[in-house]
């Protein structure tokens, strides 16, 4: 009888270490993804690598739904770049670009105003009560390049989360099931 | 499961796709590289319609430009448009540099990118302060290439000589 107490012995503390090989699997990934986000923050310079495009006034040149590609350097923001920046108390990053920069002397201190191609106003109705300027603080990174139509699915994701449960819950289930 | 499962056909699938996407997509980038840019500009101010300051201390000015120019050599087929604007630049006792977008546009394909358009200013030209008057400034005329997909590429074209008037009007 000893026997069969053995195989379940061995067949349970087998199901215990593929679990646990799962668990460091799934560990690794998500290790994995952290540091090629974080290298790529290193590489760009910016808190930011890539952000994606949700509104259209940057049309036709940015469709919403693109990815785009930043950087961001200590070199003084000049005019034409298309630059990314919050406005102090929203949390969506708004993509558009300079039109007027004035930089002092002594101190080399910039002042910004920016706009969107296909906006008939400038942004200071968006910048925060009494703000007329933005500063080089306030930029998180300059356009460099871009990917269209890949940056959908965050806003799918986004805008109907029940998708984003169901996509989470399904690579769950998947992982969970899978023999390998 | 075995080796040949729906689900490990569907994930080699688009593996597979994904990657040859972002092969393809990068050589389209690449390949504006070579590129060769050969632009033409030329900004003539027209007409210097007022010169005034504002109740608030700052001088602001209304112009009327001639611009033309040349962009069709910086379209490739991976070109999806040329944004292009004309700035001031101007140096000041408190800033070392201004630089005012006077006029924009957006040219959407190669054949409209020879052009002439006579205009006044469309964006403010408001100096921080009053330091305007007999002011020397340069015109620029900048582009920026907006790609279907990859790296975008910008430069500029600086014209110097351009004088504002000594007294207001």
């Amino acid at each position: 009888m000893g026997w069969i107490g053995d195989s379940v012995q061995s067949i349970r503390s087998l199901q215990i270490r593929q679990l646990l090989s799962q668990i460091v699997t799934l560990g690794t990934i998500g290790a994995l993804a952290l540091i090629i986000w974080k290298v790529l923050m290193c590489v760009t310079g910016s808190e930011s690598p890539v952000v994606v495009v949700l509104s259209g006034s940057m049309e036709p040149g940015f469709q919403r739904g693109d990815i785009l590609f930043l950087q961001m350097s200590k070199d003084p923001i000049r005019a034409g770049e298309i630059v990314v920046f919050h406005v102090d108390g929203r949390d969506i990053p708004i993509v558009h670009r300079v039109i007027k920069v004035h930089e002092q002397q002594d101190t080399g201190e910039v002042n910004i105003l920016t706009k969107g191609d296909n906006n008939f106003i400038d942004d200071r109705p968006l910048y925060a009560q009494g703000q007329l300027w933005l500063q080089q603080h306030h930029i998180m990174g300059r356009a460099v390049g871009l990917f269209p139509y890949v940056g959908w699915v965050t806003i799918i994701m986004t805008e109907k989360p029940i998708l984003k449960y169901l996509l989470i819950g399904g690579l769950g289930l998947l992982f969970i099931t899978s023999k390998d | 499961m075995g080796m040949h499962s729906f689900g490990n056909r569907a994930n080699a699938f688009v593996t597979f796709a994904v990657t040859i996407l972002a092969v393809m997509c990068s050589l389209a980038s690449l390949s504006d590289n070579f590129n060769v840019h050969t632009p033409t500009a030329d900004v003539k101010v027209f007409n210097i319609n007022w010169f005034q300051k504002q109740p608030n201390g700052n001088d602001e000015v209304s112009l009327t430009l001639n611009i033309s120019a040349d962009l069709s050599s910086m379209f490739t087929w991976n070109t999806k448009q040329v944004f292009v604007f004309v700035a001031a630049e101007y140096e000041t006792p408190q800033n070392a540099l201004n630089q005012v977008s006077l006029w924009d546009g957006i040219i959407p394909s190669k054949e409209h990118a020879k052009f002439w358009i006579h205009t006044t200013n469309k964006y403010r030209f408001i100096d921080q302060g009053s330091n305007l008057r007999g002011k020397d400034f340069n015109l620029t005329l900048h582009w920026h290439i907006m790609p279907q997909t990859g790296k975008m590429f910008a430069d500029k074209i600086v014209m110097t000589g351009y004088r504002l008037p000594e007294e207001y009007r």
